[in-house]
């Protein structure tokens, strides 16, 4: 019983020195989720990479998407491709970089072409799928 | 802007993605569904500006970029055709597949700006993600286009075979990992642009030998390899947003290419080898004389005006003379008259997942009028009139009940089973798989034969009489 809570107690002080450490590390750590694989690396007394709890996250948002998906109805699977069309072009972010910060010339330039080709996703993505789902009515009583 | 906190930005806008999917789960909630898109959209992109901060002259640049991408996509939804929507959104797929194939391209010439390291010294680990991304990315984009090309007609439907291309294909898939492995060691640009050249040559490959009719399978399969890379370049800028969506985009488009092909009752494998569904396939001709009942408008008219029940069966002839207002004009005319109306929806009807809803409900056909396969078939029993307007292998009674029939086993329409079936159809010919349809011969059948607008509208006329 003793040993369980002095077990507890020691995980409870690892716990808070890697928030202390994450903390530290705000401020100078990179972009991104780079910055909680970071902090989770810290957490994990840095034997785990971080890109095992990138690819945790990964595998779930599987999960999630299976069990979503499915729930969908099929009278809407026109809108669902569209959506999900959509948001795939949240690779903008990388675009956004590249024509952002970008130091070589030629990397904004690719940066710049997937920034206009994803733009015509984003925006033609999400107001064509508007667009049909406000067909969708329900018979008047 | 602290990483961390834009780390956190990115999990929230992965977490309203997953609500906008979610809201599709009714018609009702599926707009604020998609409200929650734009608005993790808008933070994903808000986060990653205040997160790079670009000077002046790039922020401009980047507005620039968005503003003609976002005019040409606003003005194209806007335009659009209902009935034009499988091509749009092959060509959407081929848009996200090139961005990534950008994205990598970008990535490689200036790693320091992504964090995966310096020039001539990047990550192998980023080089092995951004290497499947690309590879991946520049399949879903030729593949997409010649999806997009078959599905608008540019490109004639019929599956066009390559003697061996099983061979090319697996020796094009080794060259790949060759290169990738390549890349790893060496960095070179050269090899990165070869495994771009040798996937887009493969993405041509894999789809130039599916027929149109099998398109519902490859648009799903193209939304899922656009997910897939999505997620791949998500892992090498270690951004949240980006593994989430792809994962998510990834796993919808498997689940609908799993659907499609459970609605035709064929593997995922034997589509994607191809070969299957040419549009004109010779009908299958056994020299048995037949004898079909033809009809006139003023028949099919007299006979649903005198139904209780009426059960209309649309698919892609419907959607190909842009038929669906007229369907609606006719069931409204029935409704008046007393006339119970239903629609009846195979999984595999039209060209993509929910083809034919969509285009219902821009004829202002109520949802929930409209009903798919399993919630409906054990109604056509109880049905005096089943109207078949461009809809043929999926009423095919020889799925059901002929062993020896290239399609049995895929699941149909029981049209047969209603008292009478009027089935609209342009000639006497056979479907995209070149079965013979014995519904036609049936004696509670009546052909309608003529274009299926011009039927539907002379029916219609009928009905005043």
């Amino acid at each position: 019983m003793d040993q369980t809570l002095q077990k507890a107690l020691d995980q409870l002080d690892q716990a808070s020195a890697a928030v202390r450490l994450a903390v530290q590390n705000m401020a100078t750590a990179p972009g991104g989720a780079e910055a909680a694989g970071n902090a989770a690396h810290a957490m994990s007394g840095g034997a785990i990479d971080p890109f095992v709890f990138r690819f945790a996250i990964f595998v779930l948002a599987i999960f999630v998407g299976y069990y979503v998906v499915w729930s969908v109805t099929p009278a809407l699977h026109t809108p669902l491709m569209a959506v999900t069309n959509a948001i795939s072009s949240v690779i903008v972010v990388g675009a956004l970089l590249a024509v952002g910060i970008a130091a070589s010339g030629v990397a904004a330039g690719f940066g710049f072409v997937a920034l206009m080709l994803v733009s015509v996703n984003i925006f033609g993505g999400f107001l064509v799928t508007q667009r049909m789902l406000a067909m969708y009515k329900k018979k008047d009583k | 802007m602290n990483a961390n906190f834009a780390s956190f930005l990115y999990l929230v806008s992965g977490v309203l993605f997953i609500m906008a999917l979610r809201g599709l789960s009714h018609p009702t909630t599926s707009r604020q569904g998609n409200l929650y898109g734009m608005i993790g959209m808008g933070i994903a992109i808000a986060t990653t500006l205040a997160l790079a901060t670009p000077s002046a002259g790039r922020f401009g640049l980047i507005v620039l970029g968005l503003a003609i991408g976002g005019g040409v996509g606003a003005i194209t939804a806007r335009r659009i055709a209902m009935t034009s929507m499988p091509q749009l959104v092959a060509a959407f797929h081929s848009l996200v597949g090139l961005a990534a194939v950008m994205v990598a391209a970008a990535a490689i010439y200036a790693p320091e700006s992504f964090g995966i390291g310096t020039a001539g010294d990047i990550h192998a680990q980023a080089l092995i993600e951004m290497s499947l991304g690309v590879a991946i990315g520049a399949i879903t984009f030729t593949g997409s286009v010649i999806a997009f090309l078959k599905l608008d007609g540019r490109m004639s439907g019929k599956p066009i075979m390559i003697g061996g291309r099983h061979f090319i294909n697996a020796a094009l898939g080794i060259a790949l990992i060759v290169l990738i492995v390549l890349l790893v060691g060496t960095e070179s640009k050269l090899v990165f642009w070869l495994i771009v050249a040798a996937s887009l040559v493969l993405g041509i490959l894999l789809i130039i030998p599916i027929g149109g009719a099998d398109m519902p399978v490859v648009v799903s399969m193209l939304n899922s390899y656009s997910g897939w890379a999505a997620a791949a370049l998500g892992f090498t800028l270690g951004n949240l947003a980006l593994i989430i969506t792809g994962a998510l985009v990834g796993s919808s488009g498997a689940i609908l290419s799993y659907i499609m092909c459970k609605g035709m009752n064929r593997s995922f494998i034997s589509v994607i080898l191809g070969g299957f569904g040419g549009e004109t396939a010779a009908a299958a001709d056994d020299g048995i004389e037949r004898t079909v009942k033809q009809g006139s408008a003023d028949d099919a008219a007299y006979l649903m005006m005198n139904a209780q029940k009426v059960i209309i069966v649309p698919g892609y002839g419907m959607a190909v003379a842009q038929a669906q207002h007229a369907l609606r004009e006719m069931a409204d005319k029935l409704k008046a008259n007393g006339v119970d109306v239903k629609y009846a929806i195979h999984p595999v009807a039209g060209r993509m997942p929910g083809h034919m809803n969509v285009l219902l409900a821009e004829a202002n056909v109520p949802y929930d009028e409209v009903f798919e396969l399993e919630d409906i078939n054990s109604e056509f029993a109880q049905a005096d009139v089943a109207y078949v307007i461009g809809a043929n292998d999926v009423t095919n009674p020889s799925a059901r009940d002929d062993k020896s029939s290239p399609i049995y086993g895929m699941p149909i329409l029981d049209v047969d089973k209603a008292r009478t079936c009027l089935f609209v159809k342009r000639s006497l010919g056979s479907g995209y798989a070149g079965i013979d349809n014995t519904l036609f011969y049936k004696d509670g059948t009546m052909m309608l034969l003529g274009d299926a607008k011009k039927m539907t509208e002379e029916i219609v006329k009928a009905m005043d009489h």
